[in-house]
């Protein structure tokens, strides 16, 4: 079925499935990032708590930072993803590419 | 306590007024299946993120954390920072295909393409244990609410909470969910940033040392009767009672008063400062009296404000493994858990494609995440307000909130019950769910039309809400906040390796999922049956006869599930692969 702007369902779909490997290579890797920074929080508390206890900045410990910054951290990381997400891939462009990227994949 | 307020009352009836209005108003709007159990996922996905902060914040997060921050300190925020953490899990591996591949149910998303009974089956007897698990802390939250604010005794409040969220979830199910959670979600980030502006505002105040250097004690005689600090509990204004604790003994630079605190200058001030905590102790006399101890230990601020002060968390800087172990256990499971509960996750279905999804994950993240941060602000002025009841660590937000007048506290008081509602309501429509699209539609091949199963979902529902009143009244004792990463952990287990390999390997077969699922469950239940902290909290044996070496099954149980899982997959037919990107 091809809709007004001549585009057919296929390439809907295909233009579909594209944007969700994108967003998923994209949320993989961020996922990563925040995993990494995470675990070396909790194996700081778990296995060198005494650490937690130095000032790092503002007077505040690094128990205090360094979980406050876990915290807005996650949110920075949501709203980056959220905006490598926000455009969605042309269907003629996938169209156009169907070949190329079959090989890729 | 003192005696029941007029206010109070009034102002928790209004709340309760308002839900249950609201309620029934969208159950009027409410004819399909989907609309009862997706709320016809036309709901915009800044409603949708704002009730996930309204789902997900429960009595755990609000009452549970606040009252262990108040208690102990600086270890209460790290279930806050676990918490938070799961969502990124959500955000960046589950949302979007979640929305893709589901409808109803959790199961919708693992079966998509295999079409087996046998998943259906596992998966909703999973969202089945999981959404109880999660509800006894929820119960329990409710029964605390309801003993200062209208006087009742506990099981009062277990039982209300039970009866207004099953008529909430009868009404209009996910719809009329949703908007609780959505009203609840930003009131109680609303209300608790204003409580954040006043404990900054109030700064710090010490008092005398002699006021607070008196232990105190409960003695429960043989005879059934309490003596509390040596008078006779009788129920009367002037028989027995505890003091209120949360005293600041020394401020910096001697100062007796502090005045209004920037929002960093609070913890800087907080960290030069001397607070008395308290400490338990239970001891049994020879005549059968059993007395609780609690003694006043002035502790440096420093020391507070870093892991390890919490008699669960203390041996993080001991040199034995096994509590080590149970701490990495535990935060484990707060960061897998969040993307593996069912009441969760059917959230993605309310919402009208996988962009709305994520965009409404971004919302929850932003707006749990804020009132995480405000958790600390509230836990430390609770510790430091001269409010607390040293028997209950679930009332230090409340009690908090008292100590700046009646008004906030019946409004604080309110929010927090409308938390129980919010997540009780999310629990028992995942429940409910499983229940009739799962088990009874999938699995039993019952033919029922879309009125048969809202009528079969509404009897679910009351079920549901009447294993949760009795589990709410069973586990009275329990920490919310405990109980809640237990839950984390047989979710985690028994959902996450299922929803991820099912996502992102190709080589999953059915059977490896159902196994995976059954494992998973399975063993999580197990060790925590086993576990120290069941020995001694709900068997009355002593800890160090467990037969497991630590409480939290996560570190073991989660791999456990994977291991299955891909053991399973290689060693069965592959039949109708998985794709990630179907």
């Amino acid at each position: 079925m091809v809709d007004l702007s001549g585009h057919s369902a296929e390439d809907r779909q295909f233009s579909s499935k594209r944007e969700s490997q994108r967003n998923a290579r994209y949320g993989g890797i961020l996922f990563l990032i925040y995993l990494v920074v995470y675990a070396i929080f909790v194996g700081l508390n778990t296995f060198m708590p005494e650490i937690m206890d130095r000032v790092p900045f503002a007077g505040l410990n690094l128990a205090i930072v360094y979980g406050v910054g876990l915290i807005v951290f996650a949110l920075i990381l949501a709203l980056v993803y959220s905006w490598l997400c926000r455009v969605s891939i042309p269907h003629s462009v996938e169209g156009d590419s169907k070949s190329a990227t079959g090989k890729e994949d | 306590m003192g005696g029941t307020s007029i206010l109070a009352i009034s102002v928790f009836a209004f709340f309760v007024a308002v839900t249950l209005g609201l309620s029934f108003y969208l159950g009027s709007r409410t004819r399909s299946a989907h609309s009862y159990f997706a709320a016809g996922g036309q709901i915009h996905w800044f409603v949708n993120g704002v009730a996930f902060a309204g789902d997900y914040l429960s009595a755990a997060s609000f009452l549970g954390i606040c009252g262990m921050i108040a208690f102990f300190g600086y270890d209460g925020f790290l279930y806050s920072i676990g918490y938070l953490a799961g969502w990124v899990v959500a955000l960046f591996v589950v949302a979007e295909p979640m929305r893709r591949l589901g409808k109803y149910t959790f199961a919708d998303a693992l079966d998509a393409k295999f079409h087996s009974r046998g998943i259906k089956l596992a998966a909703a007897i999973s969202t089945l244990v999981v959404s109880i698990f999660y509800l006894i802390p929820q119960m329990v939250g409710a029964g605390a609410l309801i003993q200062p604010l209208l006087n009742l005794p506990h099981w009062v409040g277990v039982v209300a909470v039970g009866a207004v969220v099953v008529v909430i979830v009868m009404t209009a199910g996910m719809a009329s969910t949703t908007y609780v959670q959505f009203l609840k979600g930003g009131l109680l980030v609303l209300f608790s940033f204003i409580l954040s502006l006043l404990i900054l505002n109030r700064g710090f105040k010490t008092v005398e040392p002699e006021s607070v250097s008196q232990p105190q004690t409960i003695a429960k005689l043989a005879d059934g009767k309490t003596m509390i600090n040596g008078v006779l509990k009788d129920g009367t204004p002037n028989g027995g009672k505890l003091r209120p604790a949360g005293e600041v003994l020394k401020l910096p630079n001697g100062e007796k008063e502090t005045g209004p605190l920037g929002p960093i200058e609070f913890f800087q001030v907080f960290r030069e400062s001397k607070i008395v905590l308290w400490k338990t102790t239970n001891t049994t006399e020879k005549d059968g009296t059993k007395v609780t101890t609690y003694t006043p230990t002035p502790t440096d601020g420093v020391d507070i404000l870093r892991p390890g002060q919490a008699p669960i968390f203390q041996g993080i800087r001991g040199k034995s493994l096994a509590p080590k172990i149970d701490f990495l256990s535990l935060m484990l499971a707060l960061f897998c858990g969040t993307a593996s509960l069912p009441h969760i996750l059917i959230r993605y279905y309310t919402v009208k494609d996988e962009a709305a999804a994520r965009k409404s994950t971004v919302v929850g993240i932003a707006t749990i995440g804020f009132f995480y941060v405000l958790t600390l602000y509230i836990g430390i002025g609770a510790m430091t307000s001269g409010a607390l009841d040293l028997t209950d660590t679930n009332m230090a937000a409340p009690l908090l909130a008292k100590s700046f007048g009646e008004l906030l506290f019946a409004i604080i008081s309110a929010i927090a019950f409308t938390t129980v509602l919010g997540t009780v309501s999310g629990l028992i429509v995942a429940a409910s769910g499983a229940v009739v699209h799962d088990v009874c539609t999938s699995y039993l091949q019952w033919k029922l039309n879309d009125h048969e199963k809202v009528r079969l979902g509404k009897i679910s529902a009351v079920g549901v809400g009447i294993i949760a009143i009795v589990l709410g009244i069973l586990f009275q004792k329990m920490n919310v906040s405990f109980l809640v990463g237990w839950a984390f952990s047989v979710a985690a287990s028994a959902n996450l390796p299922s929803l991820v390999m099912r996502l992102f390997w190709k080589g999953t077969t059915r059977q490896g999922i159902t196994a995976s699922i059954i494992v998973g469950m399975a063993s999580a239940l197990i060790w925590i049956l086993l576990s120290g902290e069941s020995y001694s909290k709900i068997y009355g044996l002593k800890a160090e006869d467990a037969i497991v070496p630590f409480s939290q099954p996560g570190i073991v149980t989660i791999p456990l599930g994977f291991l299955v899982l891909i053991l399973v997959s290689l060693a069965t037919p592959h039949g109708r692969a998985s794709d990630s990107n179907e």
